[in-house]
């Protein structure tokens, strides 16, 4: 087994990509793109008003200060119709040798089409029914997006690439600069431009669905489960079952949440090993203790730090507490903001805290004495709602036992009918503008600032200070607030849970029993001093690690009736018991079978393997036995071992040639040839 | 290592099915149903005979439930809450919401009857929780050994077949399926897996339906002309399942026709369970599915609820009413009401249990007796609806076909059914088949593995590819035909108090210490061939003329390698020029002087090729002799 890590975990939004290698086939876990890295491009409307006011700004702005390294300000940002960053080093991946795709999240899959698309592409992808779809969703929506985009600056004439060259490259300032090139610079050929619809459509046709716990089975040798991971609605890890052993692969996982059902570790306990790719919440302050928040530009933190990890028990743990928590935050926010008049942007990418989200500002604002009105714009939103009212069997237990009492299991159907909440698939659609009113509140993509409804309302509302615009975490609000500047309306910024917090983890990997763990090389410090109850084993970007195999022997399965075929023969000297096997082996759902040949030899096998010691004195006792005799001759060869020698006159000519480890038959009579042969052997033990 | 099938209802009839599956030691109780035609004991299962003391817990591994039909799942809330089982309790997301209902609706009916109640809605509510629902596909792991799988199967919202595995041994329990789809659900489907047993229902054992549509439009012109004529049509069901297939037939057959006559829901029940139906909408067929968006198919836009009042009420309407079967209740009620009326319709299954109300109108009698003393003189028209949830003869027998199973045993059924299933499946199929009675056991052997531990090397060995290419001789353009024949061939090893292991040969002389003896063959002999030696002039063209004629006649035979000598497996030939070759073993003849020596050796594996070869080789010594006598 071989393991690649491709890229790391950037949170929620950005999850890991790895390639195993596990009994010869290629699995690639995720296959995300970099959404954050959309905050280079500038947007459309703050394009269309620069352009509006001051003639096109980049020329005048690259020609007034050619080589000096710029601020970072609007006027940086690149003017182009956006690319999209994949994963760097997949790229270097001949596509075609990858046998097996498997998407945990939707998330996951952003980048799948440019992969599909590609020539030679032939691999199986497996993600679960609710990933496929709500994928497929997002895919169409940032399609749709970017068509409004392209709409702006027309048909494409030039791409990234040929619009910057390399003094303007090295004119950016460095936050767009790392960005666009990575840290150490070599990422440029990651940018692509987008997709298709036809090319998400064509995608999709290649994802064979799962249900959670569905045993997929690859090529007989793989059997492939999800298992939901407590993320979002439909995310999963993944078990899977070969031969030669038992991996279990670990995305981001969140034990209990609001809406996805909990985290399933069953299927993960005693795995031979453990691929733990969950650091999205993970600071790498943990090892150190330190608490001061690194990102002093984030003007409201409403993340609550409660320290009880001591106390700390699988079962019992509810993160989903603390997350209800930061929820009605916001809403006491919304509502303050809304008191004041101004206007709440939501421009969060995540399904599960919407659809909370949604509920509780509905009581937020049923109870208060003010109404005004929730609107979800987005291409998808209408059929992503619907969505969400039909999978209850992917939905935690509280939402599951509403579907037993006959309740809705999210409140937002009714809501809609009872026109609390208003959705929308454009901002210009003729029903919006008639129903418009301010202040209200706003969810539409897309949380990177750049595309969607999100970036018109910015372009509102930005300078009342009464708005609020509510972010999550992962973004860098400085870069992405940037066009929008001067901002006086407030932001607040969350970090909802997107992963195990570090401090679980070595209790959850305690718990889960495998026999070796893969973590990545930056969690050594943290990791090393367990090493002696977790035997682990430390990963690198992009290094091939070569996982050994304890196990020397694997599992077989002989069928009965060919087990009873074999002829058993006793050893003499030990409590040996041997015999020739001879069948047919065939590898079905991850198991070895040998089963007999159809036509069952009936022929005696010859023993073709011997060991013992030839003495003369036996041999021509038992040959004489059987009817042949000769005399014997000791002769000395060349070389100094000697050999005796035993010359054969009846009933034909032959000689038998006998060295330490060597017996050598002679005769032209073939008869004559055999009855030694067998002689010989009864004085040896064979098989 | 055994399956055991207890069969504890269904036997030979329907009603109250429930069978207990022993594989290899592990107890699985597959459905827990109630009997609509018996009021007494015999309503239930005889658990006793799972075990005599009652401890349900220690008995059973797992209780599966294949779909909310009372004659599968009545009896279980009498099992949970009377008899104890505490155990683990599996059915699908629909199941466990719907039923319920389901048993809620029956409750009420007792009561309604005067009878003893069996169970408390607590009761219901209580056996519930312990229920633990699972997804189509999705496999559970019971306990260590015992892994269940549901598959879908079509006939009510829900409905699954049950696969169940311990060990090596697998079975399949189908409950009530289609194999056909229907207006709102899909039909069964199930992978193709290695079965020791099935166990299928066999409802319509002996019919084989045609198109579906058809008989529809028989249903649906049957209404329509009853409401035409100002009729009044009763619709008895059970609140869940046909009552949502025959209301989105009638509800998008209204809209076609526009008619305005009203279409009545007995009670708020049903128009609940049509919330259900909304949310667990991924359960129906793809057509429904693929709605969802745009208009839930279950949002029925003519249905209304309907008030007692309304049943002296004068003009048309349809109006569906529970239970089903006319077995009690509303539906009975209405019954005695309009069934003496000529214009009025009232519909019924093709299948009612024996005992109901139902069950005696299949007689085309005037009169009906529905309870002790009241008699009803039946008026109105009696429409049978012939379409059914179950599969048919066909379905069965594809199923078994495509399962191919070692053992069926048939449930759920008539005998007469049973019987003509159980031959063609033995004369056609070649399975065995049983049609147990209720209480009956019926045992078979199961599939079994000896697990072995092999070496890596002999797996390599294995599977490494061992290409033969055959040639066509007719036809010179014939492809080259290659088959892989790969060769499993290693050494089984039982040491006492360790696990059987299978070794490479290589090594097993590592294994018990030895080195390893060579027995080889050996045999240098003359050619005299003097007609050939002038035309060669080393040794290396003479091997490789002589090759060329052996694999004339030797298949298997190759080509020399540069140092003139042929190797074939552990077959070599070469030249010899040692003229003390211990190996030349004369047979007294003389050798004659100008004769090419070949010596060869081999090992035991090879005897037949190397004696092969040494004929030819002879046979070829004594024609170019011929040949240059001749000359």
């Amino acid at each position: 087994m071989k393991f690649t890590s491709l890229s790391e975990t950037g949170g929620y939004n950005l999850p890991p990509c790895n390639i195993v290698n596990l009994c010869g086939f290629h699995i690639l876990f995720d296959c995300p793109l970099d959404l954050s890295a959309l905050t280079i491009f500038s947007p459309i409307s703050t394009a269309l008003y620069e352009n509006l006011n001051e003639q096109t700004f980049s020329c005048s702005s690259s020609a007034s200060h050619p080589k000096t390294e710029k601020l970072l300000d609007k006027n940086n940002l690149i003017p182009t119709e956006p690319y999209y960053k994949t994963v760097e080093r997949l790229h270097l991946w001949d596509v075609s040798l990858i046998d097996v795709v498997l998407i945990s999240s939707p998330m996951g899959m952003l980048g799948l089409p440019f992969l599909t698309r590609t020539e030679g592409f032939s691999a199986k992808v497996y993600a679960t029914e609710v990933t496929a779809r709500l994928g497929q969703l997002l895919m169409e929506d940032l399609v749709a997006m970017h068509t409004e985009y392209t709409q702006f600056y027309g048909p494409k004439e030039t791409g990234l690439l040929q619009s910057l060259n390399w003094d303007e490259l090295e004119a950016l300032p460095p936050t767009l600069k790392e960005v666009l090139l990575g840290k150490d610079g070599t990422e440029l050929g990651s940018w692509l431009s987008l997709y298709s619809a036809t090319d998400v459509k064509e995608c999709l046709r290649k994802v064979q669905s799962l249900k959670y716990a569905e045993e997929a089975c690859y090529n007989g040798t793989l059997i492939i489960k999800a298992l939901s991971s407590g993320l979002e609605i439909g995310s999963c890890n993944w078990s899977l079952k070969s031969p030669k052993r038992d991996v279990s692969y670990i995305s981001s996982s969140v034990f209990s949440s609001g809406t996805a059902m909990d985290f399933d570790f069953h299927a993960l306990l005693g795995s031979d090993v453990l691929i733990y790719s969950d650091f999205a919440s993970w600071n790498g302050d943990t090892c150190v203790e330190s608490e001061n928040s690194s990102s002093s530009s984030v003007p409201v933190d409403c993340s609550t730090k409660s320290d009880n990890a001591h106390a700390w028990e699988l079962q019992d743990f509810d993160e989903s507490s603390e997350e209800m928590e930061k929820l009605n935050f916001i809403c006491s926010c919304s509502m303050n903001a809304v008191k004041a008049g101004g206007s709440v942007l939501i421009p969060i990418g995540r399904l599960g805290i919407i659809l909370q989200l949604l509920e509780l500002l509905a009581l937020h604002i049923e109870s208060s004495d003010i109404k005004i009105p929730i609107f979800i714009v987005s291409s998808v939103a209408e059929e992503l709602l619907a969505y969400t009212t039909i999978l209850p069997e992917w939905l935690c237990k509280d939402r599951q036992e509403k579907l037993y009492s006959g309740n809705p299991v999210f409140a937002h159907e009714e809501l809609i009918k009872e026109k609390k909440i208003h959705v929308f698939p454009s901002l210009h659609s003729h029903e919006l503008l008639m129903l418009w009113q301010e202040p209200c509140i706003v969810v539409c993509p897309h949380w990177s600032l750049r595309l969607g409804p999100v970036v018109h309302l910015l372009q509102r509302w930005h300078a009342d200070p009464n708005a609020l615009l509510v972010l999550e975490e992962g973004v860098d609000t400085d870069l992405a607030l940037s066009p929008f500047k001067p901002i006086a309306m407030k932001v607040l910024q969350c970090s909802f849970v997107s992963g195990l917090k570090s401090e679980k983890v070595p209790q959850l990997l305690k718990m889960l029993q495998p026999k070796l763990i893969l973590l990545p090389d930056y969690t050594k410090p943290y990791f090393n001093p367990l090493n002696e109850s977790l035997s682990c084993l430390f990963f690198n970007e992009n290094e091939t690690l070569s996982v050994p195999n304890p196990n020397k022997h694997l599992e077989v399965n002989i069928a009965t009736d060919l087990a009873s075929q074999l002829t058993l023969s006793k050893l003499k000297s030990e409590e040996l018991t041997i015999a020739r096997l001879k069948g047919k082996l065939f590898v079905d759902q991850a198991k070895h079978y040998i089963v007999a040949e159809k036509p069952t030899m009936s022929s005696k096998m010859m023993p073709l393997v011997h060991w013992g010691t030839v003495d003369l004195e036996s041999l021509v006792l038992a040959l004489e036995k059987i009817g042949v005799k000769g005399s014997m001759e000791k002769v000395k060869d060349e070389d100094e071992f000697g050999s005796n020698v035993l010359h054969v006159f009846e009933p034909n000519k032959g000689l038998i040639q006998v060295k330490e480890t060597t017996t050598v038959i002679s005769t032209e009579d073939e008869n004559l040839a055999s009855l030694i042969s067998d002689a010989v052997h009864s004085l040896l033990n064979g098989i | 290592m055994a399956i055991e099938c207890l069969v504890l209802g269904a036997g030979q009839e329907v009603g109250k099915s429930c069978v207990v599956v022993t594989i290899n030691g592990k107890k699985i109780m597959f459905d827990c149903g109630m009997h609509m035609g018996y009021v007494d004991h015999r309503r239930y299962p005889d658990f006793s005979r799972i075990s005599k003391s009652g401890d349900f817990d220690n008995a059973i591994s797992c209780v599966i439930i294949t779909h909310f039909h009372l004659d599968h799942i009545g009896a279980l809330p009498y099992f949970t809450e009377v008899c104890g089982y505490t155990g683990p309790i599996y059915m699908t997301y629909p199941t466990k919401a719907l039923a319920p209902l389901m048993l809620d609706d029956y409750r009420k009916v007792m009561v309604g009857r005067g009878e003893e109640q069996q169970f408390t809605n607590d009761n219901i509510l209580n056996c519930m929780k312990k229920v633990t629902a699972v997804d189509i596909k999705q496999t559970v792991q019971v306990d260590k050994d015992l892994q269940i799988r549901a598959y879908y199967a079509g006939h009510v919202l829900g409905a699954a077949m049950f696969y169940a595995s311990v060990g090596d041994a697998a079975m399949v329990y189908t409950g009530d399926y289609n194999m056909t789809p229907d207006r709102h659900l899909g039909a069964a489907q199930i992978d193709r897996l290695r079965l020791d047993l099935l166990i299928t229902e066999s409802t319509y054992g002996k019919t084989i339906r045609d198109s579906k549509y058809a008989r529809e439009r028989e249903f649906l012109k049957a209404v329509h002309n009853c409401v035409a004529s100002g009729g009044k049509v009763l619709i008895p069901t059970f609140a869940l399942g046909r009552a949502q297939e025959l209301c989105i037939l009638l509800d998008d057959y209204w809209e076609r026709m526009n008619l305005k006559v009203p279409i009545y829901f007995s009670s708020g029940l049903t128009i609940q369970a049509n919330l259900y139906y909304k949310v667990l909408i991924s359960w129906t067929s793809q057509k429904v599915k693929d709605t969802y968006a745009t208009r839930n198919a279950f949002n029925f836009k003519n249905v209304q609820s309907f008030e007692r009042s309304l049943i002296h009420a004068p003009g048309p309407c349809v109006l569906f009413a529970t239970p089903g079967m006319l077995s009690g209740g509303f539906s009975l009620e209405v019954f005695k009401h309009w069934a003496p009326c000529e214009y009025n319709l009232i519909t019924l299954p093709g299948y009612c249990v024996a005992g109901t109300v139902g069950h005696k109108l299949s007689d085309k009698t005037t009169k009906v007796d529905v309870d002790k003393d009241t008699q009803i003189d039946v008026r109105c028209k009696i429409h049978r609806l012939s379409f059914s949830p179950h599969t048919d003869e066909k379905g069965i027998m594809d199923l078994v076909n495509f399962l191919s199973p070692k053992n069926v045993i048939l449930v759920h059924g008539d005998i007469i059914n049973m019987d003509h299933l159980k031959g063609r499946i033995e004369s056609e199929l070649g399975i065995h088949s049983y049609c147990p009675l209720n209480n009956e056991t019926v045992s078979f052997p199961t599939t079994h593995f000896v697990k072995a531990d092999a070496s890596v090397k002999f797996i390599r060995s294995s599977l490494t590819p061992n290409f033969k290419f055959g040639k066509d001789e007719a036809t010179e353009m014939a492809p080259v035909q290659v088959c892989d024949e790969r060769v499993t061939q290693g050494i089984l090893t039982m040491e006492t108090g360790q696990k059987v292991k299978i070794l490479h040969q290589d090594e097993v002389l590592t294994m018990v210490g030895a080195e390893q003896t060579e027995v080889e063959f050996a045999y240098c002999f003359p050619l005299s061939l003097c007609r050939l030696k002038g035309h060669v002039t080393d040794d290396n063209s003479l091997i490789r003329i002589v090759s060329g004629k052996i694999s004339n006649e030797v298949v298997e035979f190759g080509v020399p390698d540069d140092m003139g000598v042929i190797q074939v497996n552990s077959f070599r030939l070469a030249v010899c020029k040692n003229d003390n070759c211990s190996f030349r073993i004369s047979d007294g003849s003389t050798v004659s002087s100008d004769g090419t020596f070949f010596c060869c050796n081999w090992s035991i594996a090879d005897k037949d090729l190397a004696w092969r070869v040494i004929s030819v080789m002879k046979n070829m010594d004594s024609s170019v002799d011929s040949v240059s006598v001749a000359l």
